[in-house]
């Protein structure tokens, strides 16, 4: 287990001051200016040595992400744009980090900002954390006052300034391609890629979208060292994560723990076990909604990681646990998530648009048994049209779940229907 | 996909402007992006907007705002009507939006539901005859571990069960506001019965 020397957001739950003289207290912003010293070339090395891949649910090297951008401007200005659009069901790791220690994320935005050459940064908040952007708002303000941001920030002669932009509701910002849409005041429907936001991001110059929790790590992996991040987790799947662990657990929370800890060991220890315990567990969604659920056999051994999760074909997504315990009616589970793909589609492709309300409908009544068992069939046919042929990964993600279920629960969606088909002819029989 | 739709003309007032002070507001908003690039301020100025106008947007102000900003009026009518925090028809004075997704709704969003219905008497999308409360359902809120999760005005209120959500409304009819966060007491996201991390930290 990790223990709390090695712990990054040590503010994680608020209990201390969030403010500028908290955050100093516990070491943010004291050797800022060393930091920068080290130069672009160095920063992006030690972040990639760390072995950092982005949180916010692809998994994307961050440093060989930031290496994407021009090494010298064309005259066009560079942008790093924060994505705080947290909206994945499950997830919640990003407000605690921005209402309880948002000088860490800012810090990490100097400095990530001066690795791309950007003089600018916007954190996209989603719009229904308002108390999180006031927080973020009073923090940049006092980043301001102190010279740790602006004309000469922390005295390093570099000018940086970050901004707060706040959306509106709607969960398809945080596509990267919907956010930057956005952000220049428009839908958010995502664009089409290539181009690239490292060639042609916002306002057509190069840009780079990471998640808060990738930019908040980034001032410890530098103090500490890519290689002190690099210790915990294993190869390829390194350093700390913060996990959010929801639905039938004794005691939900958010907890930093180590990559690659067993999801067992994270729920007894943390969350308090499952309610009814081990034995009650019907089924987990390891990294919000939109990665395929584990069921039980699985949950015994797998490991948080990137690659663990993607072996047993689910993902670590934001690592957001999901647990459902054996009240769980789990195909109504299923079909409310994908009421809220449906939702929150942008309607920009027709097979999003279409399919995902097509495949919500399908799943409602799955979920009352009123259906023929052909049209499961039917249904994993069409989230296989819907996934893969869309702009963004929204059509993938509303598919997932569906083929999930499908994948560990065909039995019981069969049995429901069946057994209904079964009460019915009896009742006309008599 | 959601598509709101803007108030009939007989809701509609025939103009809006901002406030002197939120025309200083406005102006700072627009002044954090780059030079001519004023379009992005369209988002924040509607929200500065509704809450000008007791929480909603009329046609009238999606006009005054793609004015000031010079984008066709046709693009402000887009933004508005595609995110869906913007109201574009009249409100109660609480809008009182539940959570119902996965995470909510395996921690009992449902009951929180019933008893909200019950003790407003409305449904969802409805407002009560007063004007005091309009009532939705919601998409994830982003406040899982803490679920269920009801937003009212700019707050979360969360580990919500139904006599919390019976209460809460009661204190609103009574003109008090109650306090926001968990309504089991415990700390911000940590384990309700203790932490088991960061124990020993001092600041």
């Amino acid at each position: 287990m990790l223990q709390d020397k090695d712990r990054i957001f040590t503010n994680l739950y608020g209990v201390h001051d969030w403010r500028l003289a908290g955050a100093r207290a516990r070491g943010d912003w004291s050797n800022t200016k060393a930091l920068l010293d080290l130069g672009r070339d160095k920063i992006i090395e030690e972040v990639k040595a760390s072995g950092l891949r982005g949180r916010g649910g692809a998994g994307f090297p961050t440093g060989l992400k930031w290496s994407f951008m021009p090494k010298q401007s064309d005259g066009r200005p560079h942008y790093l744009i924060v994505n705080a659009d947290e909206g994945e069901p499950g997830t919640c790791k990003d407000r605690d980090l921005m209402r309880h220690d948002p000088h860490k994320l800012l810090e990490g935005c100097l400095i990530a900002g001066f690795a791309m050459g950007a003089h600018a940064c916007y954190i996209y908040i989603r719009g229904e954390f308002i108390r999180e952007a006031e927080h973020l708002e009073a923090a940049i303000a006092e980043a301001n006052d102190a010279g740790l941001l602006g004309k000469n920030a922390c005295g390093s002669g570099w000018q940086y300034d970050i901004y707060v932009h706040r959306g509106a509701g709607a969960y398809i910002c945080g596509e990267e391609m919907a956010l930057i849409e956005s952000l220049e005041g428009k839908k958010g429907q995502p664009r089409l890629k290539p181009p690239f936001p490292a060639n042609m991001g916002v306002w057509g110059s190069p840009t780079t979208v990471n998640n808060v929790e990738s930019i908040a790590v980034v001032p410890t992996i530098l103090r500490r060292g890519g290689a002190w991040f690099a210790g915990f987790g294993r190869e390829r799947n390194t350093g700390t994560k913060v996990f959010c662990i929801s639905g039938h657990v004794n005691n939900p929370c958010n907890v930093e723990e180590e990559m690659g800890i067993p999801l067992r060991e994270l729920i007894e220890k943390h969350a308090g076990g499952v309610q009814g315990g081990w034995d009650n567990l019907l089924a987990i969604i390891p990294g919000g909604s939109s990665v395929r659920m584990l069921p039980r056999s699985i949950c015994d051994t797998v490991l948080m990681d990137f690659d663990a999760l993607a072996a047993e074909g689910s993902g670590l997504g934001t690592a957001a646990v999901i647990v459902m315990d054996k009240s769980t009616d789990i195909v109504a589970a299923i079909a409310r998530l994908s009421k809220f793909y449906m939702h929150e589609s942008c309607g920009q492709c027709t097979p999003c648009r279409e399919g995902t309300g097509w495949m919500w409908r399908v799943m409602e009544r799955l979920a009352k048994g009123d259906a023929h068992v052909e049209e499961i069939d039917l249904l994993l046919n069409v989230a296989s049209q819907v996934e893969g042929h869309t702009i963004c990964a929204h059509g993938d993600a509303s598919a997932w779940p569906i083929q999930g279920l499908m994948r560990h629960f065909r039995p019981e969606v069969e049995r429901r229907l069946l057994e209904k088909q079964r009460a019915t002819s009896a009742s006309q029989a008599a | 996909m959601i598509v709101q739709k803007t108030a009939p003309p007989d809701q509609q007032p025939s103009a809006f402007a901002f406030s002197s002070e939120n025309q200083e507001k406005a102006k700072a908003i627009i002044a954090r992006y780059p030079d001519g690039r004023q379009a992005s301020a369209i988002m924040p100025l509607f929200d500065l907007a509704q809450r000008q106008h007791d929480g909603w947007l009329p046609t009238a102000a999606m006009d005054y705002i793609a004015n000031m900003l010079g984008v066709p009026r046709m693009r402000a009518y887009e933004v508005a009507t595609f995110y869906s925090m913007y109201n574009l028809a009249p409100i109660g004075k609480y809008l009182v939006r539940v959570c119902t997704t996965t995470p909510c709704e395996l921690r009992g969003s449902n009951e929180v539901v019933a008893a909200c219905r019950e003790a407003l008497g409305i449904d969802f999308n409805q407002t009560t005859s007063d004007g005091m409360f309009t009532f939705r359902e919601v998409e994830c809120l982003g406040a899982c571990v803490n679920a269920p999760v009801v937003w009212i005005g700019d707050d979360y209120y969360e580990d919500v069960d139904a006599d919390a959500m019976r209460k809460i409304v009661a204190d609103l009819r009574a003109g008090t506001t109650p306090l926001p966060g968990s309504q089991k007491g415990r700390q911000t996201s940590a384990p309700i019965n203790g932490l088991t991390t960061l124990k020993e930290q001092s600041v």
